[in-house]
């Protein structure tokens, strides 16, 4: 029983999307920033799983594997840039990142 | 597809919702009730349950924890070389040979450079 | 049953020979790594001396690879392409980071920084974009823009800088932040277009997508939706990394924070990665695809609009900086808006040849200018900041006259004037665009080459006609940013002065 076609997953994938930019544009706390980037890679990781299942291959799946990789590695360098901006001025919004303007 | 078709995952849906909330009760409507303050303070495992939710950790956990998701999520290359290892032969060996040296330069980097230290 | 090759076999079929000029680097810097790491402080020079000598090595390997050039061939099945295109790029991405390294060392010597990991994120993100211009698959793209990019994020954010008060002035922090969130941002843009490309086509690979893309259109179904919103989603993902309007907004922060040598880095080689990606992506794989009557790509009316706002927008914007590091921020949205002509131009049929030539050809004199023009910002800045204003460049034609006549040629060199590499780009992009039928697009170039005349000319006019204070300016740099000085001044004058030598190197160059 395969009753579940690749639509739904495609929706499903694009709702996830847009949540994730609309949370970047709208958020302002940098760990909600980063959290809102990683429901877009996400949600292209379902996309692709969703596409490779149709298709009937791994390319899709090799593709989630690294898009996981990069996203993990994104992680520790942006986590690192925002303990780093927390110690000097004791708060992550990315509002008071204002110091450049003209 | 009929609806017929969920029959059996409803009826395990409504059994299982109906007796957990039974189980829950039963105890409320038939056991004695003599409620004490300790009684009734959430469950800490001991500790005061009473306190600033955000509680800074030590910077050192985010450390281990940034340097644990980077030598972790290597492993999602080794998992399907493992699988199909027979089959891959002196190819996959040393197509992964050369992911495990570059990944152990970078570990020698993090020890030498001290982020294995705990003090 | 997946029959395993041999070592011998893997060697030959995967062609590993071709994607040396790549491939020899990164393994050269995991070397720099553990040379770095265990060399001590009293050694701190062999890392900047070694990662030129992996860029030589590199530069050397791509000479090998790339001398026949004329034939095509792909490399580890079909995910690497090694043509004329990959070869071209190859050299100027090295010369470039070759610049960047000498500008660099300049700059942690000043600032009493002895970090060799800063080479080593050099080597690594240009890695990056010698992968991304050889890449052949929509995988080896994203990975390689990643490559190239998260480098860039942690050189962005290097130093941050107290000002005199031992206030913090938090700039290289924060253009790192920003940078990292709309690098990021971008890239999720661009795996999802990448996955409903793959979707709608079945195959990553850039040619395979050619090849089925025609009967994908065809259908009209809804594979073909997710054809023309995957492309459109891999349009704004790219067009993020070389900061093209409306996706420029990071760019001016981000380059006035940024560690100057840093900025003239990202300024070159995240372009000519994004661009090297569009060009494959474009006119390789979706060529045919939404091809309207008449042989012109439907994607190439979306791509004339965004290089227009490009050239108004930075150009127009450019006018009222006084920062110079900010101006030439502008000064590259609008380059960027240059190439995006090209790239319009070759979405015509039968001229993507001479506007993908005429790219390359901008990419190489832009490379020497800009890089050129960010490190005599550098002789006048000062490491904790200060001086790099339009204002504290007047009069260095007094104090230091060879400086302020470089950077006369590489002002001319931006605007485009006749005997410099920065005319020969453009001229070759503004034939290819008239070629190609889009004399519109081509005139607002030349219109907005005039308007950024105004910008560049106040630089030189501030060096030899205002009155300074009275004090000489002092040389602040060292001897390495005054030879990244000479060859990138070398590289404007020799490539403007010959101008058929850059289209004869371009000459066997075809992506379609």
């Amino acid at each position: 029983m395969n009753a579940i076609g690749t639509e739904p997953y495609i929706i499903l994938s694009m709702v996830l999307f847009l949540m994730g930019a609309l949370g970047v544009l709208i958020r302002r706390n940098a760990i909600l920033l980063f959290m809102s980037v990683e429901l877009m890679l996400n949600s292209a990781n379902l996309a692709l799983v969703a596409f490779a299942r149709e298709w009937g291959q791994v390319d899709g799946h090799v593709f989630v594997f690294f898009v996981m990789t990069v996203a993990a590695a994104e992680v520790a360098i942006g986590l690192a840039l925002i303990v780093n901006i927390f110690r000097e001025r004791q708060s992550i919004n990315i509002d008071d990142l204002q110091q450049m303007r003209g | 597809m009929t609806i017929l078709e969920f029959g059996p995952v409803s009826a395990l849906l409504v059994i299982s919702v109906a007796l957990a909330l039974i189980i829950a009760n039963i105890s409320r409507v038939m056991g004695p009730q003599r409620p004490t303050y300790r009684k009734s303070v959430p469950y800490e495992s001991g500790m005061k349950p009473i306190g600033p939710a955000t509680r800074r950790l030590p910077i050192k956990f985010y450390l281990v924890a940034v340097l644990f998701i980077i030598f972790d999520i290597e492993v999602i290359f080794f998992l399907p070389w493992a699988v199909s290892m027979r089959d891959l032969g002196v190819y996959g060996l040393t197509v992964m040979a050369v992911f495990t040296l570059i990944l152990i330069v970078g570990f020698i980097y993090e020890w030498k450079k001290g982020g294995l230290e705990w003090e | 049953m997946f029959e395993s090759p041999t070592i011998a076999e893997f060697v030959t079929q995967s062609n590993l020979a071709s994607t040396l000029p790549g491939t020899l680097l990164v393994a050269w810097t995991l070397l720099l790594v553990l040379v770095d790491l265990f060399a001590g402080d009293e050694r701190e020079h062999w890392t900047p001396l070694g990662a030129c000598l992996g860029l030589g090595v590199s530069f050397v390997a791509n000479l090998f690879v790339y001398a026949p050039a004329a034939d095509q061939q792909t490399a580890l099945y079909g995910m690497f392409i090694a043509d004329a295109f990959t070869g071209f790029l190859n050299i100027v991405i090295l010369v470039a980071t070759l610049l960047a390294v000498l500008m660099s060392r300049d700059y942690l010597m000043r600032a009493g920084i002895h970090r060799g990991e800063y080479y080593i994120l050099t080597l690594l993100s240009s890695a990056g974009a010698m992968f991304m211009v050889a890449a052949n698959d929509l995988i080896v793209v994203f990975v390689a823009l990643e490559l190239l990019s998260i480098p860039l994020y942690i050189l962005a954010a290097f130093r941050s800088i107290k000002n005199d008060g031992g206030e913090l002035a938090l700039k290289s922090e924060e253009s790192g932040m920003k940078y990292f969130i709309l690098g990021a941002f971008s890239s999720a843009f661009l795996v999802f277009g990448a996955a409903l490309v793959y979707g709608a086509s079945g195959t990553t690979n850039i040619p395979q997508i050619l090849e089925v893309a025609p009967a994908v259109v065809d259908a009209a179904s809804s594979a073909t939706f997710y054809l023309v919103v995957g492309t459109a989603l891999l349009i704004v993902g790219l067009g993020f990394k070389v900061a093209v309007v409306p996706f420029h907004m990071w760019t001016p922060d981000v380059y006035e924070g940024a560690p100057t040598p840093v900025t003239a880095l990202m300024s070159v080689t995240a372009k000519i990665g994004g661009f090297a990606a569009l060009l494959r992506i474009l006119v390789t794989a979706l060529s045919v695809l939404l091809l309207v009557d008449g042989g012109v790509a439907a994607w190439q009316t979306t791509i004339s609009i965004i290089a227009a706002l490009t050239l108004v927008l930075g150009n127009f914007v450019a006018i009222s900086q006084r920062n110079l590091k900010r101006m030439l921020a502008y000064s590259s949205i609008a380059h960027a808006g240059y190439i995006m002509v090209a790239l319009a131009a070759a979405g015509t049929a039968g001229s993507a040849d001479s506007a993908t030539q005429g790219a390359l050809v901008y990419i190489l004199a832009y490379m020497f200018t800009n890089l050129g023009a960010f490190a005599v910002v550098m002789t006048i800045e000062r490491v904790d900041g200060g001086g790099g204003n339009i204002d504290d460049i007047t009069g260095l034609a007094r104090s230091r006259p060879l400086l302020a006549m470089a950077m006369t040629i590489f002002m001319l060199s931006l605007t485009g004037i006749p005997l410099t590499a920065g005319f020969v780009g453009k001229f070759m992009v503004f034939a290819a665009a008239v070629q190609a039928g889009l004399v519109g697009l081509a005139v607002i170039g030349v219109l907005t080459s005039v308007v950024s005349a105004f910008y560049y000319m106040r630089v030189v006019v501030n060096m030899y006609l205002r009155d300074s204070s009275g004090e000489l300016l002092p040389a602040l740099e060292t001897v390495y940013v005054r030879w990244a000085i000479n060859i990138a001044l070398a590289g404007t004058l020799i490539f403007g002065i010959f101008y058929p030598l850059a289209s004869n190197l371009v000459s066997m160059v075809s992506i379609a």
